[in-house]
C-alpha cells in the first residue's frame, strides 16, 4: 500500500485549511455565538427545559452536528472538485495511488477539518452554557463517524459535480433543510403527531438524536438506531465510491 | 535495443468517435521518441492511455513488461508526465507542489532533490512563491519539475514548448537532452517539427487515430528526402507552354521564380530547363536548392493519407 501517497494528499489538503484558518474557524465561531444569542437567550428564555435539559444546552449537540455535517460535505466536495476544476487531478490519477489511498487522503483531511471545527463550536458553547457530557466516548465515536461519513458523501458530490452550482446544490437544497428539520433546535415531541412521523423519515434526525444522547443520556429514539443509521449511510457511501473508482466515473475518460 | 513500452492493438472510442484505431507501437529504452500528428490525431489520448488517465477500449499496453491496467502501480511508478495544459493549484507554493508530486509516488520528502531540479529549471528563487504568481513559462517549467520530482525512468512530454519563447524552448531542449543522457526514455509530442528534428531518435506520425509511420529520424529523412530548386529569373516568364506538362514545376512570385520539386541529381532536368529558358531569351539571377525538412515530410504524409 502507498501509505506515503495517502499522507501526502492528507497534508496537502490540511495545508489548504491552514492557509484559510481564520476564515475556517472564526466564521463558525461567530455564527455559533449568534445562534446562542438568538436561540439560546431570546427564544430559550420562553422555553424552560426539554426533557429536563435547559434549551441553551439542548441545542449544543444539534449545532455541533449542523457544522460537522455541512463542513464535512463542503470540505470533501471542494477538496476533490477543485483539482478536477483546475485540471491538477491528473497528478493523482497518473500516480501509483489506489482508490483507497486517495479516499483516505481526501476524506481523512476533510473529516479532520470538520472535527476541529466541531470541537471549536463545542468550546464556544461553553462560553454560553454549562453542561456535562454523560458519555464522552460515545460522543467522540459519533463525531468521528459523522465526520467520516459526511466527508465520504461530500467526496461523492465533488466527483459528481461538473460545475460550481452542482457543487453547492445538494448541501444547500438537501442537507441543510434535513439538518434543520432533524431536530437540531427542537425535540420532535414538540411537533404535532403527523410531523413527528415525517421526522422519522429524516436520516439526519437519527444522528442528532444519538449525538444528543451521548450528552444527556436521553433521546427520542434508542441509541442503537442512531448507530445503525450512521453505519448504514457510511456503507452506502463507501459502496458508491468503490463503483466510482472502478468505473472511473467523471474522473477518467 | 530493448522495448520499454509496448502498445498492442490499442483502440479508444468516445461514443461513436474513434480516437485511437488499433494502434501498435514499441518505444525503445533510452530513446527520445517524437510522436507527431495534427490536432485531434490522437497523440494526447495515446499518452493518456499509457499513463492511466484514460482507459483504452481494447488492446494492451505494457511498461517494462507490466500491464498498465492490471499492474498500474508498477507502470505508473516509472512514468513522469508533463501535460499539454497548465493544470496547477495556484495557491500552493512551488516547493510544496513539487514535494506533493514526489509524495504521490510513495517517496519521502527530499529537499536536496527538489532543490536541484528547481535550480536546473531556474525556479529556485521562486520556490516559496505561490504558483499563481508565476509567468506562463515558469509554470511550464514547474510542470517539468513536478514530473521529475520522483526521478522517473520514462518521461512523457505533451507539447512541452507550446507557447514558450525561443530562449526557454532551447533551455527545455537542453533539459530533455540531459535527461536522455541520464538514461531516461522520453516520449515527446509536439507541433514544432523543428523540435522533433532537433531532439528525436525516432519519429512516429499519427493521424486520425492511426499510426501511419514509425522510423528512425535519419532514415526517415533520407527515405523521403526531396530537393526543391528555386530559379530566380531576370525577367517575367509569360510563355508557360514549355513547362505545362511537368507537374513538379510551378511559377511563383508573379512569374519571376520557377519552383522545381523533387529534382533528380543524376538527370539533366535542370540543365534542360535552363536551356529552354535561354532559348526564350530569359536568364536567371540565382539558383537555390534546399532539402525538404521533417515538416515537409510530415505534411506530405498526412496529406497523402
Amino acid at each position: 500500500m502507498n501509505v506515503q501517497a495517502a499522507i501526502t494528499i492528507y497534508r496537502f489538503e490540511m495545508s489548504r485549511f491552514r492557509r484559510t484558518i481564520f476564515q475556517s474557524l472564526v466564521a463558525p465561531i461567530i455564527t455559533t455565538s449568534l445562534y446562542f444569542v438568538v436561540f439560546g437567550a431570546a427564544i430559550g428564555s420562553k422555553i424552560e427545559t426539554i426533557n429536563g435539559v435547559s434549551y441553551g444546552s439542548f441545542i449544543v449537540p444539534g449545532l455541533i452536528m449542523l457544522y460537522l455535517m455541512t463542513e464535512s460535505i463542503n470540505n470533501a466536495a471542494f477538496g476533490i472538485y477543485f483539482p478536477k476544476f483546475v485540471g491538477s487531478i491528473f497528478e493523482v490519477l497518473s500516480a501509483p495511488v489506489s482508490s483507497l489511498e486517495a479516499t483516505i487522503g481526501y476524506v481523512g483531511a476533510a473529516a479532520s477539518k470538520s472535527t476541529i471545527i466541531g470541537l471549536m463550536i463545542f468550546l464556544t458553547s461553553n462560553l454560553f452554557v454549562t453542561h456535562d457530557i454523560k458519555y464522552p466516548l460515545i460522543m467522540a465515536v459519533f463525531i468521528i463517524l459523522t465526520a467520516i461519513t459526511f466527508s465520504l458523501f461530500g467526496f461523492i458530490i465533488g466527483i459528481w459535480a461538473q460545475n460550481w452550482e452542482k457543487l453547492s446544490i445538494i448541501p444547500t437544497l438537501l442537507v441543510t433543510p434535513l439538518v434543520f428539520l432533524g431536530g437540531s433546535f427542537y425535540s420532535i415531541d414538540m411537533l404535532p403527531e403527523f410531523w413527528q412521523k415525517v421526522s422519522l423519515l429524516n436520516p439526519v434526525f437519527y444522528l442528532i438524536s444519538g449525538f444528543r444522547w451521548s450528552f444527556f443520556g436521553t433521546s427520542e429514539i434508542p441509541i442503537v438506531m442512531s448507530l445503525i443509521a450512521i453505519v448504514s449511510f457510511m456503507t452506502i457511501c463507501l459502496a458508491i465510491i468503490a463503483v466510482i473508482f472502478k468505473t472511473g466515473y467523471r474522473l477518467r475518460t | 535495443m530493448k522495448n520499454l513500452i509496448s502498445i498492442e492493438n490499442v483502440s479508444k472510442t468516445f461514443g461513436k468517435y474513434k480516437a485511437l484505431n488499433n494502434v501498435s507501437l514499441e518505444i525503445e529504452k533510452g530513446e527520445i521518441f517524437a510522436l507527431l500528428g495534427p490536432n485531434g490525431a490522437g497523440k494526447t489520448t495515446l499518452i493518456s492511455a499509457i499513463c492511466g488517465l484514460c482507459r483504452q477500449s481494447s488492446g494492451n499496453i505494457t511498461v517494462n513488461s507490466f500491464n498498465t491496467v492490471t499492474h498500474y502501480k508498477e507502470t505508473r511508478n516509472q512514468i513522469g508526465l508533463v501535460p499539454q495544459e497548465l493544470p496547477l493549484d495556484g495557491f500552493e507554493s512551488v516547493y510544496n507542489s513539487c514535494q506533493f508530486s514526489r509524495g504521490l509516488f510513495g517517496l519521502k520528502e527530499s529537499q536536496g532533490h527538489i532543490e536541484n531540479i528547481l535550480k536546473a529549471l531556474s525556479l529556485f528563487d521562486k520556490r516559496d512563491e505561490q504558483i499563481f504568481g508565476l509567468s506562463g513559462g515558469m509554470k511550464r517549467r514547474l510542470l517539468i519539475a513536478k514530473a521529475l520530482a520522483h526521478e522517473p525512468k520514462i518521461l512523457f512530454l505533451d507539447e512541452p514548448t507550446a507557447g514558450v519563447d525561443v530562449s526557454l524552448r532551447r533551455d527545455i531542449w537542453k533539459l530533455i537532452e540531459d535527461q536522455k543522457k541520464k538514461g531516461v526514455t522520453i516520449i515527446l509530442t509536439t507541433h514544432y517539427i523543428e523540435e522533433a528534428e532537433q531532439l528525436a531518435d525516432r519519429v512516429g506520425i499519427i493521424n486520425s487515430g492511426e499510426i501511419i509511420l514509425v522510423n528512425n529520424k535519419t532514415a526517415l529523412m533520407s527515405e523521403f528526402s526531396k530537393k526543391t530548386t528555386f530559379i530566380r529569373l531576370n525577367k517575367k516568364l509569360n510563355d508557360h507552354s514549355f513547362i505545362k506538362e511537368n507537374k513538379r514545376i510551378s511559377i511563383i512570385e508573379n512569374g519571376m521564380t520557377l519552383k522545381l520539386v523533387g529534382i533528380n541529381n543524376t538527370s539533366n532536368e535542370l540543365q534542360a530547363l535552363v536551356n529552354s529558358l535561354s532559348q526564350r531569351g530569359i536568364g536567371f539571377t540565382e539558383i537555390n536548392t534546399v532539402d525538404n525538412s521533417l515538416e515537409d515530410i510530415f505534411l506530405d504524409l498526412v496529406k497523402a493519407q
